[in-house]
């Protein structure tokens, strides 16, 4: 018996894998397989996005009993057709960690202890209604995540704007993607890709700008691999300031020094420039030049502020700007040689090759985030390379629903579902979708990410409430961040699945339901809107975060605004949701498409997907006649930015002589609270590291393994020596990955952000090293 | 005892190689495409100690471009 469904079990594995290779490689043929039928219907098998990374591959869970035992890639998503990475293979086993958290704990006499859950919502909504009382509205806050749900951060966004009236909602996609949204909603208007994954299948030419993806997006990268294979032409440029493993898997690996990439964009525009490599018919119908403010700082003060001034240019002084930018000159700046940079912008330039740039926190965590991304738009746009198939810059995102929850619903604090507070007709269609005064909306958006952790320290925020995120380890500067939240008169709540140094300084916890443990969606990347059942049940006293929000608003007085029933909330929820994009800009599919399929994408018209945005062909919402439509501008033309390069915040000087550079692994998933639990992944890598150049180890005497103590101006850690690991850093530079809260390397870096999209650069600061 | 498996994709004119490769190796059963240059691998290995080092083992494999998890089953 034990043979016989052992043998199922490898034929159901085989038999992913052929699915997969069916979708990947058309007309796939594997004669010598024979399928074996299932002998016991032991495991049933659901759908659901991946719980990790904002590819948002579908996966099919295996569920037997009431426990999810196996995941195998959807073959009907058209995401990763059937694939998995090896952290998506494994998330099941996340579900299931010993020390999961199953009952409400409340901090008495300086020691957490466990209450009913019901007992700890009480204490939640009275601790509000008395801050509220004594500090105002705008004393309490709500931090969530790229990795809520759509409803969790749709009933967040509901009751703190719409119901309290204070604009403090934030979620760590803040630290992901603000500076793709600025980016974007400055070089066309709108947020979001305008292309798609399918780009992949089409693009002749990658380039991977700061972006890891063989270990950040790995199923996409293999996308781009089985389509090199497949079609042979392909070429993959991997541009980066460090050697990865993208690096080595590309056809070639060009490093430039940190922050230069604003550089070497403006150098590749001016050689499609010199050579005439411009589309000039899409130029002239469809874009527009502008420059804006320089020299706008960093933020690393409290109360900073910026506003940006765009002024009209001309083609001309566009082309006089770019002289700054020869690639010779550029050469000097980024050390990239300028025939590399005459390489690229060839490839860029010739119009028979259709090109995709992917970028990630490479430019998005950068203090010049949002000029880097409109830069590289630039080069699409001068090309007319964008909006077709395989033509495309594509920002990805870190996160499962980054895009869906903080994008889209607008979880962040100027943002509404549909627009921005700052705008009258915005609030209103908030006030009356959500049956709230108008007056309740305030117009004045109040902190971004830092500066909500800068007023938590201050004490103009007293109560703040954590969902689905770890800003103990993750927020940068981390010692003042952590003090902050320590302060005797602060009330931190945390609602999460396992313990982290987050909960650790909690005075509530709420065990919080974990992926498909409760029905929900996520948003991925490519627009795509992902829905999920429960499909097993949580454990203890376990609750969606989205039930949670929900419990306090009725205690808090505000039944009226969520009157749902536990067994409908979420559909409920989506449909009312769905009534702020209703346009066929933004269009989202109905609850019941969307629990049907493996994803869709938006917008949503007439009951067909848009895969391509702004081109006439693809997009319902252009105008007609036209064949491409930048609509989110209000003349339908794009922008193209001149942005000068301008340093980091903090770069190596003569005490502190090496930059800082931090990121992730494959095996893990951000700050680890999921994926360290689960043996295979935890094993694969158990602990951080510090990556260094061999030459610069052999300098302070370290050999691999050794212990290295990494010191900057804000704090040190101490840590073991990676020497021609998976990563290489150039000379000069350490790379540590940030998933392991033994080492919290976020101690030691800086918070400086873009000035724009107040994003913090987690990439760029100066250490100095010494052997421990 | 996880089960797995795999599509691998040979280096340049490698298939032959690869499969011979992977044919010889414990915990390993193959499907070759019969008209392209792809392989389905799946492994059924005693513990996950054993998966680590023959993933380690498939990663270093110099006919082998590159491999994609497709399922995954951990038997509890
Ligand atoms: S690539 Fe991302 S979404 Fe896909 S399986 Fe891996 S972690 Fe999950």
């Amino acid at each position: 018996m034990k043979l016989n469904r052992r043998s199922f079990i490898k034929s159901a594995a085989a038999g992913s894998a052929i699915a997969a290779a069916g979708s990947i490689f058309p007309g796939i043929s594997f004669a010598n397989w024979k399928e074996q039928q299932d002998p016991s219907g032991q495991i049933t098998w659901k759908k659901a996005p991946c719980r990790f990374c904002g590819t948002g591959c579908g996966v099919l869970v295996g569920v037997s009993g009431d426990r999810a035992v196996a995941v195998k890639g959807d073959p009907n998503c058209s995401v990763n057709k059937g694939l998995c990475c090896v952290k998506g293979f494994h998330v099941v086993q996340a579900l299931y960690g010993k020390d999961r958290l199953r009952t409400a704990q409340v901090r008495r006499g300086g020691k957490m202890v466990e209450v009913p859950i019901s007992e700890a919502l009480d204490i939640i909504a009275a601790k509000m209604k008395e801050t509220i009382k004594q500090t105002g509205k705008d004393s309490v806050a709500m931090y969530g995540s790229g990795q809520w749900t759509i409803p969790d951060g749709y009933v967040a966004s509901k009751l703190f704007k719409g119901c309290i009236g204070t604009n403090n909602v934030e979620a760590n996609a803040r630290l992901c993607m603000a500076s793709a949204v600025t980016g974007f909603m400055t070089s066309f208007g709108i947020d979001e890709p305008m292309g798609c994954y399918e780009d992949i299948e089409h693009a002749d030419v990658f380039v991977t700008w700061g972006n890891n993806m063989a270990e950040m997006h790995p199923v996409l990268f293999s996308r781009m691999l089985a389509s090199r294979k497949r079609r042979k032409n392909v070429q993959i440029i991997d541009l980066a300031t460090r050697s990865t493993r993208s690096s080595q898997a590309s056809d070639r690996s060009i490093l430039f020094k940190p922050n230069t990439d604003l550089a070497v964009a403006n150098a590749i525009c001016y050689e499609i420039i010199r050579n005439d490599w411009v589309d000039w018919d899409f130029v002239k119908k469809h874009t527009t030049f502008h420059k804006g403010k320089t020299n706008i700082g960093y933020g690393t003060e409290d109360h900073f502020k910026f506003k940006d001034a765009p002024e009209d240019i001309s083609f001309e002084e566009y082309k006089e700007f770019l002289s700054d930018y020869t690639p010779e000159k550029v050469e000097k700046i980024s050390g990239v040689s300028a025939l590399e940079i005459k390489y690229l912008a060839s490839l860029y330039g010739d119009p028979s090759k259709k090109c995709t740039s992917f970028w990630c926190m490479g430019m998005n965590q950068h203090v010049r985030g949002t000029w880097i991304n409109n830069l590289v738009y630039n080069i699409h746009l001068l090309t007319g390379k964008i909006s077709t198939p395989g033509n495309s810059p594509f920002s990805l995102t870190g996160q499962p629903s980054a895009c869906g929850t903080v994008r889209e619903v607008g979880t962040l604090t100027h943002k509404l579902p549909h627009g921005v507070v700052m705008k009258e007709e915005h609030r209103k269609m908030a006030a009356e979708i959500w049956d709230v005064p108008l007056a309740n909306i305030d117009p004045k958006p109040t902190y971004h990410t830092v500066e909500m952790f800068r007023a938590l320290d201050r004490g103009d925020i007293r109560f703040i409430w954590i969902q689905v995120t770890n800003p103990m380890i993750t927020m940068p500067n981390l010692n003042r961040y952590r003090n902050g939240a320590l302060k005797d008169d602060r009330f931190i709540v945390v609602s999460d699945v396992y313990p982290t140094p987050t909960t650790d300084v909690a005075d509530v916890i709420l065990p919080a339901a974990m992926w498909v443990e409760q029905e929900g969606m996520f948003g991925n990347s490519e627009r795509r809107t992902q829905h999920f059942d429960r499909i097993v049940p949580g454990p203890g006293e376990t609750m969606s975060d989205t039930w949670q929000i929900i419990e306090v608003a009725r205690r808090l007085g505000y039944e009226k605004q969520f009157p749902w029933g536990e067994d409908e909330y979420i559909g409920k929820i989506w449909e009312e949701y769905r009534r702020f994009h209703d346009s066929p800009k933004h269009n989202m599919a109905p609850y019941t498409v969307l629990k049907k399929r493996s994803g869709v994408q938006w917008p949503f018209v007439d009951g067909k997907e848009t895969r391509w945005r702004f081109n006439s062909k693809y997009d319902p919402a252009c105008k007609p006649g036209s064949d491409f439509d930048f609509y989110g501008k209000k003349d339908g033309k794009a922008w193209i930015w001149a942005r000068p390069y301008e340093p980091a915040a903090e770069s190596p000087d003569e005490e502190y002589d090496f930059w800082l550079n931090t990121g992730r692994v494959i095996e893990h998933w951000h700050t680890g609270t999921m994926t360290r639990r689960v043996p295979v992944l935890h094993r694969a890598v158990p602990e951080s590291y510090v990556e260094i150049h061999p030459e610069d180890a052999m300098n302070l005497g370290v050999t691999n393994g050794e212990m290295v103590k990494i010191i900057s101006r804000r704090g040190e850690v101490t840590m073991k020596a990676s020497i021609n690991g998976r990563g290489n850093p150039p000379r000069g530079m350490v790379f540590v990955p940030f998933f392991d809260e033994t080492y919290k390397i976020n101690e030691v870096t800086l918070d400086a952000f873009c000035p724009i999209s107040k994003q913090p650069d987690y990439k760029k600061c100066a250490v100095r090293l010494e052997k421990a | 005892m996880p089960i797995l498996s795999y599509l691998v994709l040979p280096q340049d004119g490698a298939m032959d190689q690869l499969c011979s490769d992977l044919a010889n190796m414990d915990y390993c059963e193959i499907i070759p495409a019969d008209n392209q240059e792809v392989v389905v691998l799946v492994t059924d290995t005693p513990d996950e100690k054993v998966e680590k080092t023959l993933q380690e083992t498939l990663k270093n494999l110099p006919s082998l471009q590159s491999f994609s998890m497709t399922y995954g089953h951990n038997a509890v």
